[in-house]
């Protein structure tokens, strides 16, 4: 379970989150809408500790992220992150890409990583591109991988950062596809995302945020259908 | 006016000298590749640093390694420090004026290397579990090394040429040097420096060719 309590998060004078309170259960999907500079990429780097926070607490399965005592190398093996730029290693082959974590920070051996490796590649639609390096993929491609990289550590939790919005609009459905996959198979997700689309049929709970506020969260229907809030409804009669 | 005949008789007998000179040469730009890229990274991490009193003396490192002219880096490790009882042999002068040199220019190298490498290959790291040193040395490192590698190479080159500057310091013993003695005592000016001339070019080529292959080889990306 992600529980957000109450976090504030500035960069200098800046503040990007005013005290968000959200909590995910296993099993969950929940999308973050909302328009640019609200926040929501903000609060995913927080969960994982990339980015400290002012005030308030994030607990995962308990443990307090930003805690001194806390051993974030350790937090972040379970809890996967996407970004919207792949963040490929150039100098290494879609198999190693994948396989590093694994054996250089869980300690697996090559063979063992490398089978872990296939089974998430081959799920993710890269099953013949092994050999191949980064720069010779399409940007779906390269997504695709880094999603199976995330995956290979065996996350409990899953954090997607707006991973369609660097690709050509035709790569957007591959992506969203294997995201779809994920939470079929009861991955607990939190995705950052411009998809509507995606965010009403994949969620189980869709927050919109508004200027570092969580101003709604409710189910797609809810949201998409019957918006309390009149920011989520000025946003979403903007975005369709 | 050309009435010059050419005498490379001399110059050919004189070759396996010239050439156990040249092992000489290579031997100085070796070491002084060795020692300057060590300084260089040294160096790179200073004028990273945050402390100023590690990045004024990196960055004055630099700016004089790479704004005056070798001779005088070379001059001044003989000659100069010479002048405080300091006495280092021309080998020895030789060698620090050229790793003093390429530790400046190095630096310059891999710092912009360093910079190449956009930040969020890092984070891409740190939140697969590792720490920044484990991030650096896995990511980081082999990307730059690639960055680096040619132009560390282009130095090793102007390293190879610079040890021609030891004859002024009375280096005799590297291919300039056992040149300028064969020269002194046959004034056979022209065939004498027109043979080192081709030996310098060869084995410039060679490095660069070596590296080219190496790099070709090893970075398949």
């Amino acid at each position: 379970m992600i529980e957000i309590e109450n976090v504030h998060k500035s960069f200098g004078a800046l503040k990007v989150l005013k005290g968000i309170d959200l909590t995910v259960a296993k099993g969950e999907v929940v999308s973050v809408i909302g328009g640019s500079g609200s926040g929501k990429s903000t609060l995913l780097t927080c969960i994982n500790g990339l980015e400290p926070i002012d005030s308030g607490r994030i607990l995962v399965d308990g443990t307090e992220v930003h805690a001194k005592s806390t051993d974030l190398n350790k937090l972040r093996r379970k809890i996967g992150i996407v970004f919207q730029q792949f963040n490929a290693f150039p100098h290494l082959t879609v198999l190693e890409n994948v396989t590093l974590a694994p054996r250089k920070v869980k300690g697996m051996s090559k063979s063992d990583a490398e089978e872990i490796a296939v089974k998430h590649l081959n799920h993710v639609g890269l099953g013949d591109k092994l050999k191949v390096y980064p720069s010779r993929l399409s940007g779906g491609q390269q997504q695709r991988m880094a999603i199976a990289r995330a995956l290979a550590m065996s996350p409990d939790y899953m954090l997607f950062d707006e991973v369609t919005s660097a690709l050509d609009p035709q790569l957007v459905g591959e992506v969203l596809d294997t995201l779809k996959l994920l939470a079929d198979e009861g991955m607990t997700m939190i995705c950052v995302t411009h998809e509507m689309g995606f965010a009403r049929d994949v969620s189980n709970r869709v927050a919109f945020f508004d200027q570092g506020v969580m101003a709604e969260i409710g189910p797609p229907e809810q949201i998409f259908g019957d918006a309390k809030n009149e920011a989520t409804r000025k946003f979403l009669s903007s975005v369709r | 006016m050309f009435d010059y005949t050419f005498q490379w008789r001399q110059a050919i007998r004189a070759l396996p000298q010239m050439l156990d000179g040249a092992l000489v040469t290579m031997q100085i730009a070796v070491l002084s590749m060795a020692i300057g890229v060590t300084i260089a990274v040294f160096l790179a991490v200073a004028r990273n640093s945050s402390s100023r009193w590690l990045r004024a003396p990196a960055t004055a490192w630099v700016e004089v390694a790479r704004n005056t002219p070798a001779l005088f880096q070379i001059y001044m490790a003989h000659f100069g420090l010479g002048s405080f009882g300091i006495y280092l042999s021309p080998y020895i002068a030789l060698l620090a004026g050229i790793a003093f040199n390429n530790a400046g220019y190095l630096c310059e190298t891999f710092r912009g290397a360093l910079r190449a490498i956009p930040a969020t290959q890092i984070r891409a790291g740190r939140s697969l579990g590792m720490g920044p040193a484990k991030a650096f040395r896995l990511i980081v490192m082999p990307q730059m090394f690639r960055i680096s590698f040619l132009p560390t190479m282009n130095q090793a080159v102007w390293a190879i040429l610079m040890t021609s500057l030891g004859v002024t310091v009375g280096m005799n013993s590297d291919l300039t040097g056992v040149t300028q003695d064969l020269n002194a005592r046959t004034f056979r000016t022209f065939e004498f420096f027109a043979m080192a001339a081709v030996i310098y070019y060869l084995i410039a080529k060679a490095v660069m060719l070596g590296a080219r292959l190496i790099a070709w080889r090893m970075f398949r990306y």
